[in-house]
């Protein structure tokens, strides 16, 4: 279980989350939308101790993030895959290397650590680029090298920073489906951060929106199309008029 | 007003420099905690020895011909008349040797490796690369930092030594060459007023140099904020301070050792 209880978090005298509650069930995925600068990269980052929160506990199985010293964070992170935005693959290595990574400091034998690596490769629907660069691929290869590196060491939690953003509709329905398999095979809890509405709503088991430093409603996907909320009607929707105004992006 | 003004800007800048020397401290701090951490960084180091040091030796001995060529010259220039000729072995061997050859080194490499460091470092920042690593359980400051540290300690003095050489070849070729002078004079003026500590003051002061320029720049990349911007006004700091600190070290191992 991800839960998170009254964290605020602020970059000098920009408040980005402002006492946020969270919780996601155990092997649940929730996704959280929201407009572009409203922290919900943020919110990730404080999950994974990526960035330190100003108050209020982040717990990740149990185990409170925020107070772990750093040999406990890299414990609670190795149980962890995180999917960056733009991928974050290593620029010297080849994607074969950028997938074995995890495993390489898990100590796991290099025979045995490529062929994991071909196989979620393969998975991905990325077989025999492993001696590519990461320069030689396309976004969305990218974004999929991405979740095969987060998935190989098979992680209890799984953390998508905006997987789908700025993919063609067809690559972005066929992360969606990686996605969907990852989660009925691993099981994993998740939390997608994104703004692709379309996405959210066919992946995760429950969607909530960020707004103002906050969650301000959460519900399954259904519940959330059938939303009458003005602010979950204009993010669905995509109409800006029924937006509050001055009450968008806080960055 | 303008007195307010001025007083806010010292005010800006004092911060500023008290979270610089902050920022730094926890930094160096952080490095020698990473060094017990022999399985991540050993492996590494070998690549950024080549990176740092074997490419760095076609610019460094650059610099060290012309340097022992000019020497040559203005000492020629200076002496002739006043002193015997053969004080140019003297003043081309202790200059090199002492001064010339580990600070002109350390500035040109200051250049070339402190600005590829911080820029290298601080684009994995702001592309997340830096967090990717942090979320494989690796700890960056091992992985990235000390492997560039322990290589720039190890190949400066290499570095230098080369140049020393080159440096002092080329004002014997320049003195036999162009100056009324043979081989046998330059080679007195050189043992002259040698002592073997000569040797070593320059091995110290390139070791702290190779410290002082991958830690700078190491540092810069990794507290790189702010995309391309960003990555290019880490990688000039690096180099502006990085050299300033060359100087101030190289004045310090002056009173220290001297």
């Amino acid at each position: 279980m991800i839960r998170l209880e009254g964290v605020s978090k602020g970059f000098g005298a920009n408040s980005v989350l402002s006492g946020l509650d969270l919780v996601v069930p155990a092997g649940s995925m929730l996704a959280v939308i929201g407009r572009s600068g409203t922290g919900k990269s943020v919110l990730l980052k404080c999950v994974a101790r990526l960035l330190n929160v100003d108050s209020g506990c982040v717990e990740v199985g149990g185990e409170n993030v925020g107070q772990a010293d750093s040999h406990a964070v890299r414990r609670i992170r190795s149980r962890m895959g995180y999917v960056f935005q733009f991928a974050a693959l290593f620029d010297s290595m080849t994607i074969g290397e950028n997938v074995e990574a995890p495993l390489r400091r898990e100590g796991v034998s290099p025979v045995e650590a490529t062929r994991r690596a071909d196989d979620v490769l393969a998975r991905v629907g990325l077989k025999g680029i492993r001696n590519q660069l990461p320069a030689e691929l396309s976004g969305g290869m990218r974004k999929r090298v991405g979740i095969a590196r987060a998935v190989i060491a098979e992680p209890e939690y799984l953390l998508y920073d905006e997987p789908t953003t700025g993919l063609d509709p067809v690559t972005t329905a066929v992360i969606d489906d990686l996605m969907l398999g990852l989660k009925r095979d691993l099981g994993a809890t998740g939390i997608i951060v994104t703004h692709d509405v379309r996405s959210a709503l066919r992946v995760a088991d429950r969607v909530s929106l960020l707004h103002e430093g906050r969650l301000h409603i959460e519900g399954t996907p259904e519940e959330i199309r059938n939303s009458d909320d003005p602010l979950i009607r204009a993010f669905v929707e995509g109409k800006s008029e029924l937006w509050p105004e001055d009450s968008g992006s806080r960055r | 007003m303008r007195l307010t003004s001025l007083l806010a800007w010292i005010g800006r800048q004092a911060t500023a420099l008290v979270a610089l020397i902050g920022r730094a401290a926890q930094f160096i701090w952080s490095i020698l905690t990473a060094i017990a951490d022999l399985r991540t960084w050993v492996p590494l180091t070998a690549v950024q020895v080549r990176r740092i040091g074997v490419d760095s030796i076609p610019v460094a001995l650059f610099i060290a011909l012309f340097t022992g060529i000019v020497l040559s010259l203005q000492s020629s220039y200076t002496f002739s008349g006043i002193v015997p000729l053969y004080f140019v072995g003297v003043l081309v061997g202790k200059s090199i040797m002492l001064e010339l050859g580990p600070v002109l080194i350390g500035l040109v490499l200051a250049g070339r490796v402190g600005a590829n460091i911080a820029a290298e470092i601080g684009t994995m920042r702001v592309t997340e690369q830096v967090d990717a690593l942090e979320m494989m359980a690796w700890n960056p400051v091992s992985y990235l930092v000390v492997p560039r540290v322990a290589a720039g300690i190890l190949t400066f003095p290499i570095v230098t030594v080369l140049g020393l050489v080159v440096g002092i070849v080329a004002g014997w070729l320049t003195a036999i060459g162009l100056l009324d002078l043979s081989t046998q004079e330059f080679v007195r003026g050189l043992r002259m007023f040698y002592q073997p500590f000569d040797l070593s003051y320059p091995l110290i002061k390139a070791a702290s140099f190779g410290a002082i320029v991958t830690t700078v720049g190491a540092l810069h990349g990794y507290h790189t904020r702010g995309g391309a911007a960003g990555v290019g006004r880490a990688a000039t700091n690096a180099v502006v301070i990085s050299c300033m600190l060359i100087l101030v070290f190289d004045a310090l191992w002056a009173v220290i050792l001297l």
